[in-house]
């Protein structure tokens, strides 16, 4: 079946949070006075000549996972979120089951906004958690009560969520381990059926990655976060979370159908200011700016900024990379003898699992995720 | 009018002996000879004004840069004398200023009957000038003993005369005062030479002697020697003859340097000027060899021949192995020049291949790299500077070492090691200081002179080896920069040596390993150890440092296995930049260098390699360069 997934993304926020280098933009950024109604909605207007766009070029029919996310989705009206939906659904074929998800921000969704998501057609939702320790929040620049992802999820399973998830970050500083067991504790008693734990990553060109040059934060050292993943590994498992991609857990069935398309080198569509798309080898990604975005579309033309076509040796290093993070791991027999042979100092160090070694497959144990980026250099270098 | 026109001069090859007056000037860096030498350039008129530039004579931009000269010239000066109104021939041999050069300073004074010591008269006499006076007293030169810089404000002249005159046995008012800057006593210093220094001696009917005192590579002319006839009389239409070799050479051209070359005829008694043969390489024409005809030949060399010996050893490997040729080239190009400089091919397990180089001293080695990095466009680095070692094994064998990797293993009967004396001058308040340091470096005191009320010579034996390890930067930073130091080997004594290793997971890692004292190998163990481990990432496994004298352990690091090397986010636009990053890892995996099962980073071995020293002199040159 020829199918083409669908990334939509809304570039925009209330607030910037120090470690964040995603592509959005907030009311002062974007030099504009009230609040961002009226530029959200005409951005929508913009994504649906995307889309337009988007079904000239490509040959599929169907869609089978539909993503929104930011920025912050949820800063647009949820119907005009459900108009990009319907779009989408004029151009192509939606699947019968697809997954449609959208991120959402726990302050500032109420029980209506939700019920009126889920009306759009959304039935998957992904909040941004973070933590649920206060002064961690605060260092993340998040402002939300912890409370209030209680009130959100459970609202979400209230209006038919069937799939509700929530983002968790680690190792920010001063958090400490008992925090980071706090977090993990909290998100186990929410009534999701999907977990995404990220390490936190200081990005250039941040705030955060400012103060961390100026040694106006420390961050912890790499081995407490290593802890930390392995704690958060252990108790996940035990509440039936099991992992199925790096820095992501699920309880079985629930993972992300979206995300599996990107690990697999699916086609992928992604509308919006800088979005990045995957046809057939192709990676091509739009202007960044919201308004560099809005000039090319309004003028009908492409608003891609630039794209790259992947060699067949490219290729594979990207499968390599990327499937290695799965807990299907990559078959041994794509390897070349010298690669397969470089990695049984891994298989002995017990950061692959020996079974799946002789079974045939690259499987990453609990610590050799830890060091995927090593293994995969180890194989590509 | 003092200058003569040059066609007007006594011409070469027909100068009278008695016309000719041979100088050298003995300075240190910085006390303004090469600006005295500019100004007795321009006030014999033999460069006119609008040719004139500053260090003339300079001809490397490194010596012009530092301010130091490598080789030594000489030029031909006529001059009228303004006492008994006569002809004059003057010719002033520049010497190189540096202790490592001792011996081609020593062939510098052998061609001179005189010398002008020149003192900064803010700073006073300085070690090595010291040990340069020494050299030309134990030469019979006479002395004329010369202040310069007196239109400084700091200037002091009183004080600086009591000194000289105390050293060469005269009274304080023989001291001439000059300024090289402002010309001012440059006409009366001329006038004494002519007056103070004698005039040359030798038989004219005897075979021909002349004396190598420089030899230098020219691109375009192959070597052009320079020499000092002492008997007999060298013309073109000679066959000259190599007296250490007995090789025969075609003369192809003679002449003198006033300041350009100036062909001539021949060169009699006396004179000085310089000679061409087609040799193509200076270690056919070695500083201190006697040039004689081949027709009548000399039997008696003129003395004082030595080959020269290198004291300091050094492993020089680019840093992109690819340019190992270019390296080759350039040594061997840089050897044309240079003939002290040996060296021969090593290869390193961790630094690959590369010379293992000898040098006189430090700054040769100094100098030597520098030139090989900027004529050639090399990016070098260079293992710790050694020194010799003789090694008598439990066998009686006995071991020539020039590298810690030629150390025997087993049992070692004694291990030799060269000893200099060495002569520090300082003001008297760091005489604590420097005893200090000296004891540190297992030093003898030999004695202390008071130059002055308040300057000290303090003389030690040393050995080279802690000489040559960051002595002279701790002297200098301990002292404000105001000591000064000379030394000259005086030959070799017992130790008690070892040779520390340094393992990698157990390996051997060649480039790291050293000969040091018994009493200093846990410092060194220590010391790199305790760099490795900062500077070698972790990797997926321990890996054990460990310093070792033979199989005992003496210091111990370890660097943890990496637990987390994987970034957490890998969405759509993370992925062509992750692949871009892993592209990127590629070239960087390319510099690494493999101990057994360890990836070592270049830079990690170029910043253990790296004294503390080393970083500071970059920074200062850096600084020198904006």
């Amino acid at each position: 079946m020829n199918t083409l997934a669908f990334y939509v993304h809304i570039p925009y926020c209330v607030r910037r949070c120090g470690y964040c280098d995603f592509n959005t933009y907030t009311p002062s950024e974007l030099a504009i006075s009230s609040d961002l109604s009226a530029t959200s909605r005409s951005y929508i207007d913009l994504l649906i000549r995307e889309i337009e766009f988007a079904c000239e070029t490509s040959t599929a029919t169907t869609v089978p996972t539909i993503f929104f996310g930011g920025g912050t989705p949820t800063l647009m009206e949820s119907e005009d979120l459900g108009r990009v939906i319907s779009a989408i659904g004029s151009h192509f074929d939606i699947a019968q089951n697809a997954e449609i998800t959208t991120e959402a921000n726990p302050d500032t969704v109420t029980k209506e906004k939700l019920a009126a998501l889920r009306e759009a057609g959304f039935n998957r939702i992904s909040f941004g958690m973070q933590s649920a320790v206060e002064h961690v929040l605060k260092s993340l620049d998040r402002t939300h009560n912890p409370e209030n992802v209680f009130k959100a999820t459970a609202w979400a399973r209230e209006v038919g969520f069937e799939e509700v998830s929530v983002d968790l970050i680690y190792g920010t500083a001063g958090e400490s381990i008992d925090d980071w067991e706090q977090t993990i504790d909290t998100a186990l008693s929410l009534p999701i059926s999907h977990i995404s734990a990220y390490a936190l990553i200081v990005e250039n060109g941040t705030k955060l990655g400012a103060q961390v040059k100026r040694g106006e934060v420390i961050m912890p050292d790499d081995d407490q976060t290593a802890d930390k993943y392995l704690l958060a590994d252990e108790k996940f498992s035990a509440a039936g979370f099991n992992w199925y991609e790096l820095s992501n857990w699920s309880k079985p069935g629930s993972e992300s159908r979206h995300n599996m398309a990107y690990w697999n080198g699916d086609n992928w569509w992604g509308a919006g200011a800088g979005a990045h798309s995957h046809i057939d080898g192709r990676r091509f990604w739009n202007v960044k700016h919201p308004a560099a975005y809005a000039q090319k579309v309004t003028e009908n033309k492409n608003p891609m900024h630039e794209q790259e076509i992947l060699t067949a040796q490219e290729q594979r290093s990207e499968e390599i990379m990327l499937q290695i993070r799965l807990v299907t791991g990559i078959a041994r027999a794509s390897l070349s003898e010298s690669e397969a042979s470089s990695l049984v100092e891994f298989v002995e160090a017990g950061h692959l699992q020996v079974e799946a070694w002789e079974a045939g497959r690259v499987i990453l144990s609990q610590t050799g995720r830890l060091i995927a980026d090593r293994i995969v250099r180890q194989i590509l270098l | 009018m003092p200058a003569i026109p040059l066609a007007k001069a006594p011409q070469p090859s027909q100068t009278d002996p008695a016309q000719i007056r041979n100088f050298c000037i003995i300075a240190h860096i910085d006390h303004g000879k090469s600006t005295l030498a500019d100004r007795m350039l321009g006030i014999t008129e033999v460069v006119e004004q609008r040719n004139m530039r500053a260090q003339y004579l300079d001809r490397m931009d490194i010596e012009r840069e530092r301010g130091i000269t490598i080789k030594s010239q000489a030029v031909r000066l006529p001059w009228r004398s303004g006492i008994d109104g006569q002809e004059y021939i003057l010719n002033m041999i520049d010497t190189p200023g540096h202790v490592d050069f001792t011996y081609e300073v020593s062939r510098s004074l052998a061609a001179c009957e005189g010398a002008v010591l020149l003192v900064d008269c803010a700073q006073g006499i300085e070690a090595q000038t010291l040990a340069n006076l020494y050299l030309a007293m134990e030469n019979n030169l006479t002395i004329i003993p010369v202040l310069n810089k007196i239109d400084l404000p700091a200037a002091q002249p009183e004080k600086f005369a009591e000194e000289l005159a105390k050293l060469i046995g005269c009274e304080p008012e023989d001291c001439l005062r000059v300024s090289g800057k402002t010309g001012m006593g440059v006409t009366e210093l001329l006038d004494q030479i002519v007056a103070q220094i004698p005039a040359p001696v030798g038989d004219a009917n005897a075979p021909t002697r002349a004396l190598i005192f420089d030899s230098v590579y020219d691109t375009y002319r192959g070597v052009v020697t320079y020499v000092r006839v002492k008997d007999g009389h060298l013309s073109t239409r000679d066959q000259i003859q190599m007296f250490s070799t007995g090789v025969r050479h075609e003369m192809l051209e003679v002449g003198v340097i006033s300041p350009e070359p100036v062909v001539s005829k021949g060169l009699g008694v006396g004179e000085v000027g310089y000679v061409i043969t087609g040799v193509k390489d200076v270690r056919q024409s070695r500083v201190g060899d006697t040039i004689t005809t081949y027709n009548n030949p000399t039997k008696v060399a003129l003395a004082g021949y030595k080959d020269p010996r290198p004291m300091v050893f050094s492993g020089l490997f680019p840093i992109d192995g690819a340019d190992f040729p270019l390296l080759r080239e350039a040594l061997d190009k840089l050897q044309l020049n240079d003939a002290a400089l040996v060296y021969e091919p090593e290869s390193s397990a961790a630094l690959g291949f590369g010379f293992r180089c000898g040098f006189l001293g430090l700054l040769h080695m100094e100098i030597v790299r520098e030139r090989l990095e900027r004529e050639s466009n090399l990016t070098l680095i260079s293992t710790a500077p050694n020194v010799v070692y003789t090694v008598t094994t439990g066998d009686g064998t006995v071991l020539t070492v020039t590298n810690p990797s030629e150390y025997p293993e087993g049992k070692i009967e004694k291990v030799e090691e060269p000893i200099v004396r060495s002569t520090v001058l300082a003001p008297s308040e760091y005489i604590g200081t420097i005893m200090e340091l000296c004891q540190e470096r297992r030093g003898t005191l030999l004695g202390m002179d008071y130059l002055s009320e308040d300057r000290v010579e303090i003389r030690y034996t040393l050995p080279l080896a802690e000489i040559v390890f960051d002595f002279f930067d701790q002297l200098k930073s301990r002292t404000k920069g105001y000591a000064s130091l000379d030394y000259e080997p005086i030959g070799e004594a017992e130790g008690d040596l070892v040779k520390v290793d340094i393992l990698l997971q157990g390996e051997k890692v060649d480039a790291f390993s050293a000969i040091v004292h018994k009493d200093k190998a846990y410092a060194y163990g220590t010391m790199m150890t305790g760099k490795l481990r900062e500077l070698i990432p972790r990797q997926q496994f321990e890996i054990p440092i460990q310093a070792a004298i033979g199989g005992r352990i003496i210091a111990r690091e370890s660097i943890r296995a990496i637990r987390k090397d994987v970034l957490a986010k890998c969405y759509g636009g993370d992925i062509s930049r992750k692949r871009k990053l892993l592209e990127k890892q590629k070239e960087g995996k390319k510099r690494m260098k493999m101990v057994g099962r360890v990836e070592v980073p270049q830079e990690a071995f170029v910043a253990a390699l790296t004294t503390d020293a080393d970083i500071d002199k970059a920074k200062a040159k850096a600084k020198e360069r904006e």
